[in-house]
């Protein structure tokens, strides 16, 4: 057996940077993944969706997270860089004819370029006043959005292409989901990854204490724009194969409760942890489905009749997503990757917990 | 140029700056006393809003006894939040607490369309619409009307900070807090205290606007508005806050115009006060007037 020991005897650096520390998690890792690409051939077209959905969010989500959770930077717009990213992708293939599969990594270059523009005057700006710059940028780019008919087709949306390589169409959830697998898998390794470079040590540097960490060396301006580039360039590869996965990008579907929503995603998965980003993104993916199930049980009873559940489903899945944050912030701050690690504790202990 | 187009949209935008100021005197007040940025300031105005027509139309209430109920309830509403939600984030990072009152925010818009539905609904009329001439400009009394209930609100903060015993308390706790305690304030009930003050005026605000234009969800975007005008203003003064409201109804106006007249870009008078925004970060960190803050280590 190859156990993690009950105590922490790591005595080098390499040892404490390891992603995987026992060979048994690496195993579990490649079963995980062998599991979900088995998927298609037992879950229905609906379930796909949402594991397809988890995937796109969850790719955005972890920019963010490196942006909130790593730098502590706060930004209250990535729902519009998520949308510049589905709109670049659409517009470039559109535009330019080049083949779906490279639009995506170009789209995601193109949102890490605005969000570098967005993220000058933010290598000043730290706490509120860059959560007031940066619900300021959500504003602007909706604007931008609704305005720029060359780029995103107006009022009337844009329509995408499937994904396609070679003679192989990802048309369907069947197909799609190993596109996004693929993505989600380069995504997060490059971010495991980055966390164990000098970059992505510094910027968890600058989070910690940012004086501390200028002087220390650390160019303050340059960690904070880099972090903005790197998380608008996640945000615009989730929203690329967003686009791609719907085939219609609508105008309106990247409004502030989005981006708020990314937020609620990066804090309920747990910040400043990079699988919490993901099983943040499946909470929010799956919370609304959740509502959705309570209110059909209900449904046609007393209670549905009074307070009118299905006819205001929506409302009621935002006041979830607002209810889920508080709660989360209030009683698990760590979120979910706290509690994740508090579960293998327990049975790490197990039964000398105590 | 069409000076009595540019003369009525600047009056205009002092009404409303008006308005904006008052809901950023509001927002300053709790980032005073307690630290915390409210992002939920619109649901305020929201939710006092309903409530107050709620009264009107389904019991029938006179004006001024559904009004004076809803500054109660609002008073309670501020008290609660503050206690059950806000008081275990203390000392929690900014981030956590700007977090938790957006969640509020999209918790009380989500819950108000639930109960009022998304459409536009009016006040029973309580002024006649009949323009009166200012200065040779038309005016309907309801905007004189919301502006002087600016007024008389500016003049009720100032009195209260310069004047009352808990208005005192509360500046002493916001120039430090463990002095304010070593003297003897419940630095905990000032921050109640703010919230409460704070709920209630931002409704009142509410009330206008919605007297003036219908209650709709739109109301909430007051909260978002007075961003602009805090940044502009400074987040620490409430003099300000007043200012940066002024201008930035004015501003949006102006941009209107300038829109209506040579740009034809459509929305500008939602937008111009990001862009105003975003500039004035650029060039000064910490907004116009704000205090820059000297940190050691």
């Amino acid at each position: 057996m190859d156990l993690a020991p009950a105590g922490d005897y790591r005595s080098s650096y390499r040892e404490d940077m390891t992603i995987f520390p026992t060979r048994n998690s690496r195993i579990a890792m490649w079963l995980g993944l062998a599991l979900l690409c088995a998927a298609p051939l037992v879950l229905g077209r609906y379930e796909l969706g949402l594991l397809i959905n988890i995937g796109t969010l969850g790719i955005a989500a972890l920019g963010l997270n490196i942006l909130v959770g790593f730098t502590g930077q706060i930004s209250i717009g990535h729902a519009a860089f998520f949308g510049f990213g589905a709109f670049a992708s659409a517009w470039l293939h559109e535009r330019w004819h080049i083949p779906v599969a490279l639009c995506i990594p170009l789209a995601g270059a193109m949102t890490a370029l605005v969000g570098l523009v967005f993220g000058a005057p933010a290598g000043r700006l730290k706490g509120l006043y860059l959560a007031i710059a940066t619900l300021a940028a959500q504003f602007i780019l909706e604007d931008f959005f609704a305005r720029a008919q060359w780029f995103t087709g107006g009022v009337a949306g844009r329509i995408t292409e499937p994904f396609a390589l070679g003679s192989w169409v990802a048309d369907r959830e069947e197909t799609y989901l190993y596109v996004v697998i693929a993505y989600v898998v380069v995504m997060y390794a490059a971010a495991a990854n980055l966390m164990r470079t000098r970059d992505g040590r510094a910027l968890v540097a600058v989070r910690d204490h940012y004086l501390s960490a200028e002087v220390m060396g650390i160019n303050l301006a340059y960690y904070r724009t880099l972090s903005f580039g790197i998380a608008s360039l996640y945000a615009g590869i989730g929203g690329a194969l967003y686009a791609h996965y719907l085939l219609f990008v609508s105008v309106e579907a990247f409004n502030i409760l989005f981006s708020i929503q990314f937020l609620g995603m990066v804090i309920i998965g747990g910040l400043g942890s990079v699988m919490g980003s993901l099983m943040g993104a499946a909470f929010m993916v799956l919370l609304p489905e959740l509502v959705q199930a309570g209110a059909d049980a209900l449904s046609g009873s007393a209670i549905d009749r009074v307070l009118k559940l299905g006819a205001s489903i929506s409302f009621l899945r935002e006041m979830a997503v607002g209810a889920a944050i508080i709660l989360f912030l209030i009683f698990e701050p760590d979120g979910l990757a706290h509690r994740w690690r508090l579960i293998k504790a327990y049975w790490k202990l197990y039964p000398y917990s105590h | 140029m069409d000076w009595t187009l540019l003369l009525q949209l600047t009056l205009n935008g002092l009404i409303v700056g008006a308005l904006y100021g008052v809901v950023a005197m509001s927002f300053v007040l709790i980032y005073k006393a307690s630290q915390v940025v409210n992002f939920a300031q619109g649901e305020f105005l929201l939710v006092g809003a309903w409530v107050c027509w709620w009264l009107l139309t389904e019991w029938q209430l006179p004006f001024w006894a559904g009004f004076l109920v809803t500054l109660a309830f609002m008073t309670a509403f501020g008290l609660i939040l503050q206690v059950v939600v806000l008081r275990p984030l203390i000392g929690e990072p900014v981030i956590s607490v700007i977090m938790a009152t957006i969640g509020l925010g999209i918790f009380f818009q989500a819950l108000m369309k639930w109960i009022f539905g998304v459409f536009a609904k009016p006040f029973p009329p309580i002024f006649s619409t009949e323009r009166v001439n200012v200065l040779g400009l038309e005016v309907q009394p309801v905007y004189l009307m919301s502006l002087g209930i600016s007024i008389l609100i500016m003049a009720g903060f100032a009195w209260f900070f310069t004047a009352s015993k808990h208005g005192l308390a509360m500046r002493a706790t916001a120039f430090d807090q463990q002095v304010a305690q070593s003297l003897g304030i419940s630095v905990p009930k000032v921050f109640a205290m703010s919230w409460a003050i704070s709920a209630v005026v931002s409704s009142v605000a509410g009330i206008v606007v919605g007297v003036v234009n219908g209650v709709s969800s739109a109301l909430s975007f007051y909260g978002i508005k007075v961003f602009p005008a805090v940044i502009l203003g400074g987040l620490d003064s409430v003099a300000g806050a007043v200012l940066g409201g002024l201008i930035v109804g004015v501003l949006e106006n102006w941009a209107q115009y300038l829109d209506a007249g040579w740009l034809n870009w459509g929305n500008m008078v939602t937008i111009a006060p990001f862009y105003a925004l975003i500039l004035i970060l650029l060039i000064k960190p910490y907004g116009l007037f704000g205090t820059k803050n000297i940190e050691r280590v």
